[in-house]
């Protein structure tokens, strides 16, 4: 069954990830690597990405048939979302462990519709 | 009777149709059944069977709509009751996935009571005073997500065993103390919750035999029960432990429950159920509430604080604290919390009853009125009315 882990966390999160030291930033990045390389070699990463930050954002939406660009997210919100994973795995508790070993932030797990 | 049944029968058709939200409603509209047919009908010679048979058809008749089913259905006229062996996973499996972590801990009570104990949603509405409208809904809420988030039917298995354990002895805890808090003097002709969570937690310790915190969890819902007869006065009025007719306390059940406790403690793994149920013992062996070792509880709160550090359970060391050191170091103690734990009634409870102590009289009855603002419960909202008449 597909799950899609959304890496989330807050814009003082954010803030703080802007900010980080190049070395900081390095020892982040290793472990969120570590993370999809270990995982992926076990076969449960379908994909992922990592977002670049909300400022970077932009919506498209319809108002009254005419399609409204606007800058930043959709959802309005303190909350964000850093990057995702989609995976494959049995059930819940296996989306849950992947989501456990995840140490850099909150996780939220998704089950995906299947087709 | 159907608390016998009900898990049995909920295992074994999760395992047969491999869909929770079905199994758990074809059971459910046995019971249902059961319930109307009964009464009338007399119970049969093997209830077990009826009701297999009843949910067995009831599942046919849902899945003969669906053609994916065609192999269950199959598999559903070959089967009878499940063998031995297998049933005791199956009704552990059954709570491990009732009690999830990922549902809402609202909706695990209440699917662990219909799936596990057998009770229809109209007696869970009862007993937590809801709408049953409002539980049906939690509990289909609760079942989709099972089968959407596809929530396995398993033991937790490793690391993983231990905290899931202390998960389900959260709910079983919770669903006791609801029973148990909110039970009037008159055991009302509805199912007792706090029996039947006992049972459960009774139930969990015979499938787990090796788990200490099972047995501390068991022995503490005992020696509450044990006491339960004193907790009312003939008006019907809640009395509370300093003032309770030890007379009355079921000295039989005590001593047995401490006994389970003594094997909880050979097995060298203490925790927040042991050391609870330790100090619902010492509370127990005193001849008075004057004559409690409160040393020795103080002492018991304090390794409980280096387990769980919880205002909570600060709260309960103050008040034992009052009857070593006096009410003063005891209040001190108590006003450290009124950030945490503002919105709790017994923490203003408490206030009062150490400001009484202290001859501060104003101050004790606005710390009860707040109390009473903040409490639900009648049995606890009577005896504040009745503290604040003198």
């Amino acid at each position: 069954m597909k799950y899609v882990l959304l890496f989330v966390g807050t814009m003082d999160d954010q803030e703080r990830f802007d900010n980080m030291s190049a070395e900081e930033m390095a020892a982040g990045m290793k472990l969120a690597e570590q993370w999809f390389e270990e995982y992926s070699r076990a076969g449960k990463i379908v994909g992922g990405e990592q977002l670049k930050g909300p400022q970077t954002a932009t919506t498209v939406r319809y108002k009254d048939g005419k399609p409204i660009v606007t800058d930043g997210p959709f959802i309005e919100s303190k909350e964000i979302i850093g990057g995702f994973a989609i995976v494959q795995v049995k059930d819940l508790d296996e989306a849950l462990e992947m989501a456990k070993a995840w140490r850099a932030g909150p996780v939220e797990v998704w089950p995906a519709v299947e087709r | 009777m159907f608390r016998e049944e009900a898990a049995k029968l909920t295992g074994a058709m999760v395992r047969l149709i491999g869909n929770f939200d079905i199994a758990e409603e074809v059971v459910q509209d046995s019971l249902v059944a059961a319930l109307e047919n009964w009464p009338a009908q007399g119970i049969p010679d093997n209830p077990g069977a009826w009701l297999m048979t009843a949910a067995r058809r009831r599942a046919i008749d849902l899945l003969r709509r669906d053609q994916r089913y065609a192999e269950k259905i199959a598999l559903l006229q070959r089967s009878t009751m499940p063998a031995e062996p297998a049933e005791a996973d199956d009704r552990l499996r059954l709570i491990f996935t009732c009690c999830h972590p990922a549902l809402a801990q609202e909706a695990q009570v209440a699917l662990t009571l219909r799936a596990v104990a057998g009770f229809t949603t109209q007696e869970i509405a009862a007993a937590f005073l809801v709408s049953e409208p409002a539980m049906a809904q939690r509990i289909v809420r609760a079942k989709r997500k099972i089968v959407e988030a596809n929530i396995p039917y398993r033991m937790p298995q490793g690391a993983e065993l231990v905290p899931r354990v202390d998960w389900v002895l959260a709910v079983l805890y919770l669903m006791f103390n609801e029973g148990y808090l909110s039970r009037g003097p008159q055991v009302a002709s509805r199912r007792d919750l706090a029996e039947d969570a006992m049972w459960l937690t009774s139930l969990v310790a015979r499938l787990l035999p090796d788990q200490p915190e099972v047995l501390g969890l068991i022995v503490l819902m005992r020696l509450h029960l044990a006491r339960s007869r004193a907790r009312f006065d003939s008006n019907g009025d809640i009395v509370l432990l300093p003032d309770q007719d030890r007379a009355l306390w079921d000295s039989t059940a005590i001593a047995q429950a401490v006994e389970v406790l003594d094997r909880a403690a050979a097995m060298s793994s203490p925790g927040p159920y042991q050391l609870q149920a330790a100090i619902a013992a010492v509370h127990s062996a005193a001849p008075s509430w004057r004559e409690t070792d409160w040393q020795q509880i103080v002492a018991l709160y304090d390794t409980l604080l280096r387990i769980a550090d919880t205002p909570i359970v600060r709260l309960n060391r103050a008040v034992a604290l009052s009857h070593v050191t006096g009410p003063q170091a005891a209040l001190g103690e108590v006003n450290d919390l009124a950030i945490s734990l503002g919105g709790y009634h017994l923490f203003h409870a408490t206030r009062a009853e150490l400001l009484d102590e202290l001859g501060e009289v104003a101050l004790a009855r606005e710390a009860r009125l707040r109390a009473l603002e903040l409490s639900q419960n009648p049995a606890e909202r009577s005896l504040l009315q009745r503290k604040l008449r003198g």
